[in-house]
């Protein structure tokens, strides 16, 4: 498997990303916010937490914009995978790929801390390996991870079981819990905790490390 | 040409830092605010020739993301 992990001004955790997927033997490649074309034979782009443009104008618009977003929106219409964690769930609510937004915490804090997530489905290459209805420890750490989507969108979302990942115990205000949802064709996903930061014993917690080592198990064998 | 963008949450969005301040409001003794909306101006300089479409499409890519929020464009 060989994964990208785009690096915009303000990125923090594209470094970590990346050793979570080297560590489930992936190839990857580190790609700059302006290139404008992704590595040949890259199978999934990873898009990272941290505070892209400095979060000006809204989280994740201006990234969303940059010469790189659009060979990622392209490569996820061709079928490709992206997974966008935090800031990177952001950015791919603002281009498109996913529905919704994300509002400032109902709480008005930043959160930084380890919360219950429960796996909603495991039908999908990020979540096969976990069981149904699982909790799962993995870290928050943000101030807009409020997820908000109209009536009609949640309803779809869980009638097409594309929530991934819902809190145990709701920290930020998200609408119906969640934490987590996939695109319509199950290769997008975005997340606002961080499964790259509970990915070896270092850590103090290796729940994270599962959602890569199935999507290195899954992109291998495609 | 100028134009004034005004970015708002949509109604039925929850603006908690509108809230927060509707709280600071009633804490200082203003007790008739019955709600607080925080929104956005954004004040865009333009060449001779940009027209109100072309604001509008700006908006629509860029400076309001219309899932969660509204715009209105006042030209100068």
């Amino acid at each position: 498997m060989h994964a990208a992990v785009v690096v915009f001004p303000g990125s923090n955790c594209d470094r970590d990303l990346a050793v979570a997927f080297k560590a489930a033997g992936a190839k990857v490649s580190m790609v700059w916010h302006k290139d404008s074309e992704l590595p040949q034979g890259v199978d999934i782009v990873g898009i990272p937490g941290g505070f892209s443009y400095g979060d000006y104008l809204r989280c994740g618009a201006i990234a969303a914009n940059s010469p790189i977003c659009r060979s990622v929106a392209a490569h996820a219409n061709r079928g490709g995978y992206v997974l966008g964690i935090c800031n990177g769930f952001q950015v791919l609510t603002e281009t498109g790929l996913l529905p919704g937004a994300l509002l400032r915490n109902a709480g008005l804090k930043y959160i930084c801390k380890t919360v219950g997530l429960k796996v909603e489905t495991t039908a999908s290459d990020y979540t096969s390996g976990y069981d149904a209805g699982q909790v799962i420890n993995i870290p928050i750490a943000h101030h807009d991870g409020n997820y908000f989507a109209d009536d009609e969108t949640i309803a779809k979302l869980r009638g097409e079981d594309r929530v991934a990942f819902s809190y145990a115990e709701n920290p930020n205000g998200a609408r119906d819990d969640i934490a987590g949802i996939l695109s319509e064709n199950r290769r997008v996903l975005g997340m606002m905790p961080h499964p790259e930061r509970a990915a070896e014993a270092a850590h103090g917690n290796t729940d994270g490390a599962a959602l890569f080592r199935a999507l290195t198990g899954a992109l291998q064998t495609a | 040409m100028k134009a004034r963008v005004h970015v708002m949450l949509k109604n039925g969005v929850l603006d908690p830092q509108g809230e927060a301040v509707r709280h600071a409001l009633g804490a200082l003794g203003f007790d008739g605010v019955n709600g607080v909306r925080q929104g956005k101006v954004i004040e865009l300089d333009l060449a001779e020739g940009t027209t109100e479409a072309d604001v509008t499409a700006m908006c629509e890519k860029l400076l309001a993301n219309t899932v969660i929020e509204s715009y209105s464009v006042e030209l100068a």
